[in-house]
């Protein structure tokens, strides 16, 4: 009897088990829906990334490894060719009015997709940002502070999800004097999905003989993520699209080639 | 000395008065200004006992089949001889020194149906233009706010002469008789003795055709008097019923409705209340009654508003304002009411608010919204985010760059408004142009070709201790900001010359771009003021202008 039994009981725990995981899946939502996502269209950091990509309804934190001004125009420049690669047009929001639009143009930025709006202090550049996200209508939202603390990375989250805009906070080093960090912008807590840590390398190298400098290199460091493992990486600079890319003695020689030609021709131009 | 072109009249009669008002035509406003403001020497040739200063002849030219004719002349060109509808060249040869300006008769009439409208505003309801060069105040029952006729036409002739306009003004009980004395004999004519006033005047002044004026001198009649003794039914006959209907406006026994402009109302929607209301609850409630209502004016109108002022009148009479800008004209109420709910705690209500009004303080036309269903996804609305944007923090705060057509890094870009549209597709070359044979789209202004970095200082700042070698090697090192940078690597010179057709000292200067990389692996860019070559190029001192990433 037990054994003539237990095929059907089996069975109605299977469906008692499927119908527990779906509810599951509604209350829990992070991982197990299906979120937007924006890979960078790299193998080695899109499966480094849990949900496969940057979540396209998150916030995300870039902060360069130190304040020298290259590591933050590296900084700059990669915030950029995450939103040249986002879908609608961008809202950046800026304290100080030194952006150059050639120089982001040439991540792949087009001036056309690109509004500026210049925020007094941190608070508003963080509600400027806010509003942003919740207009729906936007690729990307970025933002550049020297401080934001956990309730206000909060509310950009919050306003971030449901949508399809992905938010970026640059997060700037402060003044030795006024710093909480301890020279690292990251430590603070936030609510952002992904941090990442942004520096400078030394160009590659050309072909022995070849003066100048070579495509510019990143160390590109996810500091930390929601859901999986950091991770680091040196890889190429964007390119006039937004794209990053693996130096090619990692990915595939024969790309050498054609990217070496281009190296050329932009030096001898 | 005497004004030059006058302006109207008006007469008498109890019920009625029609001052005619003239201003000068609004060439002469103009001109009138210009002598006042303008540069002035000594004019070469003096009539009439002038002596001294006096203003430069100045007149006006207008484009009439192949020949440039004078449209308007001012008093001191006509002094000299030169009267409107004479040859400019044959007014030239006359006065070599003549100030020649183009007319403009557009901005003529549409000076003048301002002037229509403050004066509709300021002197009499009823107010309309006659011709190019006057005005029509029939100010039947509102002489006396003025202190009678003849202070009225003071004050009038007053306010215009301030205004720059030289004006001839005269009353009578009829339109016709009015513009008759304004311009033949000036007069506050009394009432009832128009047409006795016009008697002795030329024919003309009864805005008779040419032809009509030509044969009555023929026939020996100059005068509206010598007219107005002649047999109707004969004239009639001979010159149609327009003369008579004239000669009969003129007099009176014919009615001559005017055609009054009518000064635009501002679209304002109010709300007054029998008990305060001091919450923000309350106040919420309230405008969202009033915006629909605002909306609906404006969409009767065929209007959207560029900005909206929103009033709330305290008892204590301190009025608490709230000013709305709209980054592109429209009606949408949801809009609006968003962003004027957000500011509501701005408004300090005090003791209480009796009255809330929605002013429409810009609007511009806006004509019905198309619908249109595509399958496709549309590019969203920026509109609603601009607005609150610019709201929050200003609209000199929102932008765009758009690239402007210069190698100099700094002059490559300008800021234009969020939402301009962008600029329009050039023009198809010619089939037979030769710039077709390249078939390669242009460049962008900001190709990668030319690398920029992200971000740039606000100006460039002098580095120190560099050593280069001449004439156009990179740097090995440089000191900036108090650290020593060795160079490993590095790309250029990218040479910028000056934009000698912008400043003259740029005529010779050039700026040599490197792009260098230091032993840690950071980049920047700097240039060298001069070619290092010729010593007028610059001093060959050595500046960073930004960092690569």
């Amino acid at each position: 009897m037990s054994s003539a039994a237990l095929p059907s009981a089996t069975l109605a725990h299977a469906a008692i088990v499927a119908e527990l995981r779906e509810s599951l899946k509604k209350v829990a939502g992070d991982g197990l829906r299906r979120r937007p996502v924006l890979p960078f269209g790299i193998g080695a950091i899109d499966g480094a990334l849990a949900p496969g990509g940057l979540r396209l309804d998150s916030l995300h934190e870039i902060a360069a490894a130190s304040p020298s001004p290259s590591d933050d125009a590296a900084a700059t420049l990669f915030m950029a060719g995450i939103a040249a690669r986002a879908w609608g047009p961008v809202l950046w929001v800026v304290r100080r009015r030194d952006l150059f639009a050639p120089g982001l143009y040439q991540a792949g930025l087009a001036p056309e997709r690109l509004i500026y709006a210049e925020a007094a202090d941190d608070a508003e550049l963080l509600a400027l940002m806010e509003e942003g996200l919740r207009h729906r209508g936007l690729g990307a939202v970025v933002g550049e502070v020297k401080r934001a603390a956990m309730p206000n990375t909060r509310r950009l989250q919050l306003a971030a999800e449901g949508g399809k805009t992905v938010a970026l906070l640059l997060k700037r080093h402060a003044r030795a004097a006024s710093d909480k960090g301890g020279g690292n912008p990251l430590a603070v807590p936030s609510a952002a999905v992904t941090r990442w840590r942004i520096a400078s390398a030394p160009s590659a190298a050309l072909p022995i003989g070849v003066a100048g400098v070579g495509r510019a290199m990143w160390r590109v460091e996810l500091v930390r993520q929601r859901g999986g493992e950091s991770a680091e990486w040196t890889m190429e600079a964007c390119d006039e699209t937004g794209r990053l890319a693996l130096p090619a003695r990692l990915a595939d020689r024969t790309d050498r080639t054609a990217d070496g030609a281009g190296r050329a021709y932009r030096r001898a131009a | 000395m005497r004004n030059t072109r006058g302006v109207p009249s008006s007469p008498p009669s109890h019920p009625r008065r029609h001052p005619g008002l003239v201003p000068g035509s609004t060439a002469q406003k103009y001109l009138s200004r210009e002598l006042k403001s303008g540069p002035r020497h000594k004019a070469g040739v003096t009539e009439g006992g002038i002596s001294g200063e006096a203003p430069a002849p100045l007149v006006t030219t207008l484009q009439q089949g192949n020949k440039l004719v004078i449209a308007a002349a001012s008093p001191a060109a006509r002094a000299l001889g030169i009267i409107p509808g004479m040859a400019a060249t044959q007014a030239r040869a006359l006065v070599p020194e003549l100030d020649i300006r183009p007319a403009d008769p557009e901005g003529d009439r549409a000076a003048l149906r301002d002037l229509a409208l403050r004066a509709a505003r300021r002197w009499c309801p009823l107010v309309a233009i006659s011709g190019e060069d006057g005005l029509f105040l029939d100010i039947t029952g509102t002489a006396h706010l003025f202190g009678g006729e003849a202070r009225m036409a003071r004050g009038i002739v007053r306010l215009l002469a301030r205004a720059g306009f030289t004006a001839r003004l005269a009353v009578a009980d009829t339109p016709g008789a009015a513009w008759a004395l304004a311009r033949y004999a000036p007069q506050l004519c009394a009432p009832a003795a128009h047409f006795d006033a016009i008697a002795p005047l030329p024919t003309a002044a009864l805005r008779l055709e040419p032809r009509a004026i030509d044969l009555l001198k023929r026939l020996g009649v100059d005068t509206v008097g010598q007219l107005a003794a002649l047999p109707r039914a004969p004239l009639a006959r001979r010159f149609g019923g327009r003369l008579i209907a004239r000669l009969d406006q003129a007099s009176g026994r014919l009615p001559e409705p005017l055609d009054p402009v009518i000064p635009p109302e501002a679209i304002a929607v109010i709300q007054r209340f029998a008990e305060p209301i001091a919450t923000a609850d309350a106040i919420d409630h309230w405008l969202k009654e009033l915006m629909p209502r605002l909306v609906t004016a404006l969409a009767q109108a065929g209007l959207g508003a560029r900005a909206i002022e929103l009033v709330a009148d305290r008892i204590d009479g301190v009025p608490q304002r709230l000013r709305i800008g709209l980054a592109r004209p429209t009606r949408d109420a949801g809009h609006l009411l968003r962003l004027t709910l957000r500011r509501i705690e701005e408004i300090a209500p005090g003791y209480g608010i009796d009255a809330l009004t929605l002013h429409v303080r810009r609007a511009d036309p806006l004509g019905a919204e198309p619908f249109t269903e595509t399958l496709e996804a549309r590019a969203p609305d920026l509109a609603p985010l601009i607005d609150t944007l610019a709201n929050r923090i200003g609209e000199a705060a929102v932008w765009r760059m758009a690239p402007l057509e210069s190698d100099v890094p700094e002059r490559a870009l300008h800021a234009v408004p969020a939402l301009d549209p962008p600029p329009a597709a050039e023009r198809d070359l010619k089939a037979s142009d030769v710039r077709r044979l390249d078939a390669r789209a242009p460049d962008h202004p900001w190709h990668i070709r030319w690398p920029r970095p992200p971000r740039l200082l606000r100006r460039p700042e002098l580095l120190d201790h560099v050593i280069a070698e001449l004439p156009d090697q990179p740097p090995r090192r440089f000191t900036w900001r108090g650290e020593t940078h060795r160079i490993v690597r590095a790309d250029g010179p990218e040479r910028i010359g000056g934009e000698w057709w912008k400043r003259s000292s740029e005529r010779h200067s050039v700026r040599d771009y490197f792009q260098v990389e230091n032993e840690a692996g950071q980049r920047f860019w700097l240039f060298r003021r001069g070619d290092g070559e010729r010593s007028e190029t610059g001093d060959l001192s050595w500046f960073i202008h930004g960092s690569f990433g």
